[in-house]
């Protein structure tokens, strides 16, 4: 009787499973099947029908070139540089003067850092865009940049956390060989910050290289584009040419893929620790 | 940075230098994208300001009258309610699956993986995977033909009844993953001795999950809510790319946006989005007051 019913539990384990990464997959499958469909092919056969040539790169070309593509990768690169470089210096710079001296208006400085987080950036951005306007940062690269190293808080948090596992005994000794607090940030601190740059790097990168309405509001210009305003603006030209859809759609996509793959590990820490705020 | 020479002071001088040296631009970038935006938007929530012309007027509290009188406006909140009731599916979900997937399973980090997958993937991606999955003849009606219920097949985003399920469901799809992963994290801290212990004494997987596992992440599971509140909120991504909120899809979020960057009725979306922060401030305090509560 007992064995049964474990048999049965493990039956709805694994079907449950299965349908769930069945439901996971499919969408993108389809988008994958889709995208190496000829025209007549893709109009005749159903969504569901694998393509009859697996090689049949003819969409991606198609995609990349006249989507522009390139121009989005490059975009999206040079922003997603600077602003995780500056993330990790700036986070890091902060969170050492937090964690290892006392200092007036030390508490104030934390709680502003704790309460912006309480400010979901969607609600201020109609502000945030005058902000940038008057800054004349509207249709550079720099409004993306400024805003992803100043919104973002969860990477101070990330380094408060790790610091504190970092002994001052460290700066202590580092100290009495004459070294200056500067040395000691960048000599000591930062490299032992390691792990903590990985998360960073995987959280902040993850979501600029996903983020839609930032790159979409501030940087409308056709030379500005990122991955996801061009594959955005596959809407009009291609229209119901989904063939060519789905290839932008796989273009964008398959960066994310490899790195996944390469980097799972990493991700997941990277992820459970970014989360808990 | 030896040009510097910051090592030849003295260490007091030294540390007033690298305090203010280290927290002035963070400090800087976060009064003006973080507190600036807020006390600008309360001050636009009461004029009729339109984004650019060179002077507004004071209209006091008339904005605010317009988005609780006007149902217009005010029927963006019941869409938030489909996304909300959908978070609670997206977290039993995720809560199930981090559960079955914490203890010895085949190709565990196989689904681990393909789980947690969509949420890595990128927001335009997502609106255009499902635009081709709902569409008329799509993936959605296709699976449903294939497996004899092809008479159900809907207008899944051109039905106003249907088009916020499909939505949401959207976004269930998407996220899910999300709270997989942190659930999974929390649940993997707990002491693999523990559950020895209740294997000895003959419980069940039911009765370790009630009794040991779930209270051991309350306090991720009301985090997780109340990121499921302040989401179902502001979602805007998957409408705004499917739908732009048509056919009844209009979200909070996209009717800021349409009203600040399309209409220019500046003002009427500061105090729509004044209303949108503080209804998640208001969460966030009941919150953080009830768990203090049970500690």
């Amino acid at each position: 009787m007992t064995q049964l019913k474990y048999t049965l539990a493990s039956v709805v384990k694994y079907a449950s499973l299965i349908l769930a990464a069945f439901i996971a997959l499919l969408p993108i499958v389809v988008i994958l099947f889709a995208s190496l469909k000829t025209n007549a092919e893709y109009a005749s056969s159903s969504p569901l029908a694998p393509p009859a040539n697996w090689l049949n790169f003819a969409n991606y070309v198609k995609a990349f070139v006249d989507g522009n593509m390139l121009v989005g990768f490059k975009n999206t690169i040079i922003i997603l540089v600077i602003s995780i470089i500056g993330a990790t210096l700036t986070g890091s710079m902060i969170a050492y003067v937090l964690d290892r001296f006392k200092f007036k208006g030390k508490k104030i400085m934390v709680a502003a850092f704790l309460l912006a987080t309480l400010i979901p950036s969607v609600t201020t951005q109609v502000a945030t865009f005058q902000i940038i306007n008057a800054l004349d940062l509207f249709n550079t690269r720099w409004a993306a940049i400024v805003m992803y190293l100043g919104t973002d808080i969860i990477a101070v948090y990330i380094f408060l956390q790790f610091l504190g596992s970092i002994s001052s005994a460290l700066d202590e000794s580092a100290m009495l060989d004459g070294a200056s607090y500067f040395t000691i940030y960048w000599k000591i601190i930062l490299p032992l910050l390691k792990p903590a740059i990985v998360t960073v790097i995987i959280v902040k990168g993850v979501n600029i290289y996903n983020d839609f309405y930032t790159p979409f509001l501030y940087m409308p210009k056709d030379s500005l584009q990122v991955i996801s305003t061009a594959l955005f603006k596959f809407k009009g030209p291609f229209g119901s040419q989904w063939e060519v859809i789905s290839a932008g759609i796989m273009i964008a996509i398959i960066p994310t893929m490899i790195i996944f793959l390469l980097l799972q590990k990493y991700i997941y820490n990277g992820f459970a620790q970014g989360s808990v705020k | 940075m030896k040009y510097l020479k910051v090592s030849n002071w003295g260490y007091s001088a030294q540390r007033i230098f690298i305090i203010c040296a280290f927290s002035i631009i963070p400090l800087a970038l976060l009064f003006t994208f973080a507190y600036l935006p807020v006390i600008n938007m309360f001050k636009y929530s009461f004029t009729d300001w339109n984004g650019y012309s060179k002077r507004f007027d004071y209209v006091g509290f008339e904005n605010y009258t317009r988005i609780f009188s006007d149902p217009e406006y005010f029927k963006v909140f019941i869409v938030s309610l489909y996304y909300f009731v959908a978070t609670f599916l997206q977290m039993g979900l995720a809560l199930y699956f981090a559960t079955i997937l914490s203890f010895k399973v085949r190709g565990k980090n196989f689904f681990k993986g393909i789980l947690f997958f969509p949420y890595l993937l990128n927001g335009v991606a997502i609106g255009f995977i499902f635009l081709f999955f709902f569409k008329p003849d799509g993936t959605l009606d296709m699976l449903m033909h294939a497996v004899g219920l092809g008479q159900y097949t809907q207008l899944w985003l051109g039905n106003p009844n249907i088009i916020n399920v499909s939505l949401a469901g959207a976004s269930v799809w998407r996220y899910m993953g999300f709270n997989f992963i942190i659930f999974l994290g929390a649940i993997s801290s707990i002491p693999k001795d523990v559950y020895e212990a209740s294997d000895i004494d003959g419980a069940n997987r039911w009765q370790q999950f009630r009794h040991i596992i779930l209270p051991s992440i309350t306090r991720i599971l009301q985090l997780n809510l109340i990121l499921a509140i302040s989401g179902a909120i502001s979602a805007f991504d998957i409408p705004y790319i499917m739908t732009d909120g048509s056919n009844g899809s209009m979200t909070f979020v996209i009717q800021t946006v349409h009203l600040a960057f399309k209409y220019g009725k500046l003002g009427l979306a500061s105090a729509m989005a004044v209303v949108l922060l503080m209804i998640v401030i208001l969460v966030t305090l009941v919150q953080r007051v009830t768990m203090k509560g049970e500690e």
